[in-house]
């Protein structure tokens, strides 16, 4: 048996390589704390909650939703069984099987693809999400004897205003959000876990994200979104323990007692159209968001982190801050107190055929509970929000990731099929 | 796209150039070795004996019905032990084949379609048991029993469709391209064993090296569907006939080890997974669902004639594959038209969605046989 981990102890190969990468980011000038060489450890897999939420946002995604194809509930749970433990050994740097990619029969197809012999943990988060239609399909029946579990909290999305939906790439069984700060140890997980669900799973579409658009911890620097600008300075960070209690973590009385400790988290590809948005000038793109581009700093304060006034006027007698505004839409003071943590991803999945980025935000969020948190927040920038004009929401999915898996006897969905 | 009157002729002219021509003697009633006597009708599959001691078996199969039949031995699971295909209305034809004590069943196809009637059969006496290399001899006996069955067939439809080509007539060539094409499928991963033979005969436009021509199959379906031209085709159809009828024999002559049939299985999936499921394969015909369907059969064959072995060292996996092959037959089951198959583009992105999600489904379990065969 040849481990990821052995294997890098043996050749050297991964730590050279994150030797040669802090190299090269301290020889450059820029002292901010993402400069620092990415995490390469190991993120413990067992506990209270789920890794992969407010674990510091990973500089890669792979995120992948699935349909469940067989009509038997003992194989789905078998094969979420399995899942547990691929995804307990991969996010420790070791292979998928227990064999690995070399240590099996020289005949039989390895238990492990392989592709990550070598390469360190890299941060790998393995998140697990259920979606309503898993407990109902489109006709109302109840799929797998879990109809009674549903949540309320997992009330479909209303239609929001210029919401360009496909279908065949929303919404979902299962999904597995893979975060790592190396993309081909994400791809090398949510590859395994689909070959591992041939037969019982089948991915209905998949998401590559680079450039982390938030930070949710306080030791990581806010990043750009595509548009430029930075995204997520007030998201909610880990070190935020009574906000995350009040707002990301459901809890037994909020309806669904196996949902506690677990948070609902809500996907959304929104694809820009970032030509016509470099047309645009640099002060209607800074009034579009209600902040500087160069600091981040709301419009009239001096740092990123200083409070927006909101009720500060212009030597026009208009808001500095305008109404339509970005940070003033999405502000929990407008939106009842609602905060989300977000974890979205860039996206350029090539071009579109008309010589255009097929570019944009994959948009994460968790939660509590959506109907009081994305919903409200959503439906006012869908109706004000002048970004509308450069955006588009064309994927959207709604999940119930449930609380962590505590220890080798447990494993995901363990109390949802109880 | 299959037209059944032309298939119906193009069987009896296909028998008038391969007709058997050993006259049988019927068996004597209450003879127990003897060849059994097998009458078939549209409706009804009478079988002389139902059992039989272990040996050469030789059933002599009369169709008295008015639709072309064919007449099958299955051992457990479906797995062919003998098949005797193209009995034309009013003619007899002979099938040989080695059974050891055992459970079979008997089948007519009226029709040459579905699963046909069928009849329990016994073998009982001396057969020895087996040992575990003796059954993978004879796996591959059973497999190279069925290569010999397909490119019997292969051969005189290839004609056909070449004659039809050289003939300018377009719609029976048309009609004759997805049926000559199913025998081909069946037993690709055998064809593909020798070099360049596969691709002249099957090598897509893209496929064709430097200097090298683009003939076979896909050529002439460029000719037929796209270029609607087959004027000149001539040349290319005679080049087909010579080269399929090199590989038959070689096809023929070859000896296959058992790991061959077991990543032969998984080798037709994964052309099912990667070149029928996206419609590349026939592009300009679309009669791509008709190799899904012979890949499919052809896959089941090899894993068939693992069985005994497979049973023996991996039930588990006997079972998986067993409900893995049936998810697959009913997802396609639900495109057949006529005699044959919906086109590619004629199916929706879901229904092919659903076409890949069971091939996946049956394409993992077989991944493992052969790991199991080398056991």
């Amino acid at each position: 048996m040849v481990s990821r981990r052995a294997a890098l102890t043996a050749t050297g190969i991964g730590l050279v390589g994150v030797a040669a990468t802090a190299a090269v980011s301290a020889a450059t000038a820029d002292p901010e704390p993402a400069a620092a060489p990415a995490f390469d450890g190991a993120v413990p897999f067992f506990g209270e909650h789920q890794a992969g939420i407010v674990t510091p946002a990973q500089d890669r995604l792979h995120f992948a939703a699935f349909d469940v194809i067989t009509k038997d509930r003992a194989k789905l749970v078998e094969m979420l069984r399995e899942w547990t433990a691929a995804a307990a050994r991969m996010t420790q740097g070791r292979d998928a099987g227990t064999l690995g990619a070399v240590g099996g029969q020289p005949e039989a197809p390895p238990d492990d693809t392989g592709e990550a012999l070598g390469l360190p943990p890299s941060g790998l988060t393995l998140t697990i999400g259920f979606g309503r239609s898993l407990f109902r399909d489109a006709a109302g029946a109840d799929r797998f004897g879990i109809a009674d579990r549903l949540p309320a909290a997992l009330e479909a999305l209303p239609h929001f205003p210029g919401d360009a939906l496909r279908p065949e790439i929303s919404d979902g069984d299962l999904c597995v959000q893979a975060c790592a700060n190396d993309p081909q140890v994400a791809v090398h997980a949510i590859r395994n876990l689909a070959r591992i669900g041939f037969g019982v799973v089948s991915i209905r579409y998949s998401q590559l994200g680079f450039g982390r658009t938030s930070s949710t911890s306080r030791t990581q620097a806010t990043p750009r979104n595509l548009m430029g600008f930075k995204d997520g300075t007030r998201n909610m960070k880990l070190e935020d323990a009574e906000l995350l209690r009040e707002q990301l973590w459901a809890r037994a009385e909020d309806g669904a007692a196996w949902m506690a400790g677990g948070s609902y988290l809500v996907t959304r590809r929104i694809r820009m159209t970032v030509e016509t948005w470099d047309r645009t000038s640099l002060t209607e793109q800074e009034t579009i968001f209600g902040r500087d581009k160069g600091e981040g700093a709301p419009l009239g304060k001096a740092k990123e982190f200083d409070e927006p006034d909101f009720d500060a006027k212009g030597a026009d007698g208009q808001p500095l801050i305008a109404k339509e505004a970005h940070i003033r839409l999405a502000h929990p003071d407008f939106n009842n107190g609602a905060h989300l943590l977000r974890r979205g991803y860039n996206f350029v999945d090539g071009t579109d055929g008309l010589g255009r980025l097929d570019a944009g935000l994959f948009f994460m969020a968790y939660q509590r509970d959506p109907r009081r948190q994305f919903v409200p927040v959503q439906r006012s920038l869908a109706r004000a929000d002048v970004l509308n004009e450069y955006i588009r929401h064309v994927s959207s999915g709604l999940w119930a990731c449930p609380a962590g898996v505590t220890g080798d006897g447990d494993h995901w969905g363990r109390a949802l099929f109880s | 796209m299959r037209k059944l009157p032309a298939l119906t002729a193009a069987a009896v002219l296909g028998l008038s150039l391969s007709a058997c021509t050993t006259d049988p003697e019927p068996a004597a009633p209450g003879d127990a070795t003897g060849p059994i006597a097998v009458k078939a009708t549209d409706a009804t599959c009478e079988v002389g004996r139902a059992e039989t001691a272990a040996g050469t078996v030789t059933f002599t199969v009369s169709n008295g019905g008015a639709k072309v039949t064919e007449f099958y031995v299955y051992a457990a699971g479906d797995r062919v032990m003998g098949e005797v295909e193209n009995i034309a209305p009013g003619l007899t034809r002979e099938l040989k084949v080695e059974l050891t004590a055992g459970t079979y069943e008997t089948a007519c196809k009226p029709g040459m379609i579905g699963k046909g009637i069928r009849n329990g059969f016994k073998v009982t006496g001396s057969a020895a048991p087996l040992t575990a290399d003796a059954k993978l001899a004879e796996a591959t006996a059973n497999y190279q029993r069925y290569v010999r069955s397909q490119t019997a067939a292969l051969l005189p439809k290839t004609e056909e469709f070449v004659a039809a080509v050289k003939a300018g007539d377009a719609a029976k060539a048309k009609a004759l391209f997805p049926i000559a094409r199913t025998y081909w499928e069946r037993i690709e991963p055998v064809a593909e064993i020798f070099g360049d033979l596969d691709p002249k005969i099957d090598g897509r436009a893209e496929v064709i090296e430097e200097g090298m021509a683009f003939t076979g199959f896909h050529r002439l379906e460029q000719d037929l569907w796209e270029k609607k031209d087959i004027s000149k085709s001539g040349p290319i159809a005679d080049q087909l006939l010579v080269d399929v009828k090199e590989i038959v024999a070689k096809a023929n002559a070859e000896q296959l080890s058992p790991l061959q049939l077991a990543n032969g299985a998984k080798e037709l999936l994964d052309e099912v997974a990667s070149g029928k499921i996206t419609g590349e394969e026939d592009r300009y015909s679309h009669t791509d669902l008709w190799d899904f369907a012979a890949n499919v059969e052809g896959s089941k064959a090899a894993v068939q004639a693992l069985r005994p072995t497979l049973e023996e060292r991996a039930p588990e996996l006997v079972t998986a594959l067993d409900a893995a092959f049936a998810a697959v037959d009913t997802a396609l089951g639900r495109h057949r038209a006529g005699d044959g198959w919906k086109l590619h583009n004629q199916l929706t992105q879901a229904e092919l969605k659903e076409l890949s999600d069971v091939i996946n489904a049956l394409a993992e379990p077989i991944s493992k046989v052969a790991a199991v065969v080398a056991k």
